[in-house]
């Protein structure tokens, strides 16, 4: 389970975040959902520990994040960024492999890369990608990439950042299924960022709106259109009229 | 108020610049402290020698040979206003030595591989990948910064010796070749003049500026601001620093060798 409580975090005279409580539930699929730039991309890099909050505490399994051993506590995680983030001088398999290669417990190469190719495999990838540069994929199978590393070594939580971002409507369904099962055969923990409504309800077994740096509204995903919430509501709805401006 | 005004603009740039210093001494001892413990990352050491040393040898061996021919040319005019034709290879050989192998390599390495190291790693800022390393467990400044300085610091003076190989050759080449020197006279003067002072300062300089211009590139990279706008300035700053702070080494160290 992974609660915050009072999370704060402001960039000079920015206050990104208000005070934010949250409880993620383990097994569960939480979507995070709010307009550009209401901190949602902080949020989730404050539970990572890429950025410090400024107060509030967050915790996973009663544990507070910041006194936990650093490399266990990320090996629980596993991440795909908006942008796929894969390393451009490493090719596909490795960057798939790219955790399985490193530390103390590392696989052999062979042993790697067959696991790369299966997790490839697993996101709809043929296995003759692997040796490619990712420079040379379409931006929908880099985000597949990026999701069969963040897949790769069977993580207890994963963490998606605007998964559908910049893709085609058929791709981003594709996207959106791939997380929905993985997600459900891993039994994981997972917690997206997203203002795509389809995938919201695609990928969410709960969903939190995060608005003006707190938490506006959370609940089933059943209780979506009928929240009650005004922001949520326009939210949804896309409509300019409403509590967001629509100019901000 | 007003009068007092450009002193105010005069601290706050002096207190930015020592915050500045600061930042950049910390990382310095950072990137030092990750290059001595462990885990070491062999493939990104190797690539970075590759890089930094083996692709540096065109640019390196070409500024060297002119530098060295021109400095002949120069000498030989020069001497020639009081009849001190016949110093050039002695002058072409601490020349080189002892300044331009090691400073114009140095700044060739700013030009070259600063900022190639500052545009690559501010990149992978602004596209999330420093941020998907560590997510993975990997500490950026043990896998990027560590084994680009540590490969600075052994190559570049490989580099500088190389170079002063070469800029004697092109000095000797204009010398035998067009200002009728001898060749085994001119081979025998270098030879005789060059002291392992020479030597060894050469190659000291060469370290230093090396993991100047490796910590700047790696440096403007990790801070870098956002977009493409964001490398642009990394890159340009990380060239400004590395040049400065290599020509104030070069002064520096030239004081320590030779001035007592």
């Amino acid at each position: 389970m992974i609660d915050l409580q009072g999370v704060t975090k402001a960039f000079g005279n920015n206050h990104v975040l208000r005070g934010v409580d949250l409880t993620i539930e383990r097994g569960t699929s939480m979507v995070i959902i709010g307009g550009s730039g209401t901190g949602k991309s902080v949020l989730l890099k404050c539970i990572l520990g890429l950025v410090a909050p400024d107060a509030g505490t967050i915790t996973l399994e009663g544990t507070d994040v910041t006194k936990t051993d650093r490399d266990a506590f990320l090996a629980r995680f596993g991440m795909l960024f908006q942008g796929a983030a894969l390393f451009d001088s490493l090719p596909v398999w490795q960057n798939v492999a790219f955790r399985l290669l490193q530390g103390r417990d590392r696989l052999p190469k062979p042993e790697a890369r067959d696991r790369a190719i299966e997790k490839l495999r697993r996101v709809g990838l043929k296995a003759d990608v692997a040796d490619r540069l990712p420079a040379e994929l379409s931006g929908g199978m880099q985000k597949r990439v990026g999701l069969a590393r963040a897949i790769a070594a069977d993580p207890e939580i994963i963490f998606f950042d605007e998964p559908t971002t910049g893709l085609d409507p058929i791709m981003a369904g594709v996207i959106n299924e791939l997380i929905r099962e993985i997600v459900t055969e891993m039994g994981a923990t997972a917690m997206t960022i997203t203002h795509d409504m389809t995938s919201v309800r695609a990928i969410s077994d709960r969903v939190a709106m995060l608005h003006d740096g707190v938490i506006q509204w959370t609940g089933p995903v059943s209780q979506l259109d009928s929240s009650g919430d005004p922001y949520v509501a326009q939210f949804i709805s896309g409509s300019a009229e409403g509590p967001i401006e629509a100019v901000r | 108020m007003t009068l007092l005004a450009p002193l105010g603009a005069l601290g706050r740039a002096t207190l930015a610049l020592l915050a500045m210093v600061g930042r950049v001494a910390l990382f310095a001892l950072s990137a030092l402290s990750h290059m001595l413990r462990p885990p070491f990352y062999g493939r990104e050491f190797g690539a970075a020698l590759m890089n930094v040393g083996w692709l540096s040898l065109p640019v390196v061996g070409l500024t060297a040979i002119f530098t060295g021919g021109a400095l002949a040319l120069q000498i030989y005019s020069g001497g020639a206003r009081f009849s001190a034709e016949a110093v050039v290879p002695q002058i072409v050989a601490i020349g080189i030595v002892r300044e331009l192998g090691p400073v114009l390599v140095g700044l060739m390495i700013a030009a070259r591989v600063t900022s190639s190291i500052a545009a690559e790693i501010a990149t992978m800022k602004v596209t999330e990948q420093i941020d998907a390393l560590v997510t993975l467990s990997t500490d950026p400044m043990k896998y990027l910064v560590a084994p680009r300085v540590l490969a600075a610091l052994i190559v570049v003076p490989l580099l500088v010796a190389v170079g002063d190989v070469i800029g004697i050759f092109g000095g000797y080449a204009v010398a035998t070749g067009t200002l009728g020197f001898n060749a085994a006279a001119y081979l025998k003067n270098t030879v005789d003049f060059l002291e392992p002072l020479d030597i060894i300062s050469s190659l000291v300089k060469g370290c230093a500026f090396g993991g100047l211009a490796a910590l700047m590139g790696c440096y403007f990279g990790m801070t870098s601001g956002r977009g493409a706008q964001g490398v642009g300035r990394a890159t340009k700053g990380s060239v400004e620093a590395a040049a400065i702070l290599i020509l104030a080494a070069n002064f520096l160290l030239t004081g320590a060798f030779f001035s007592l």
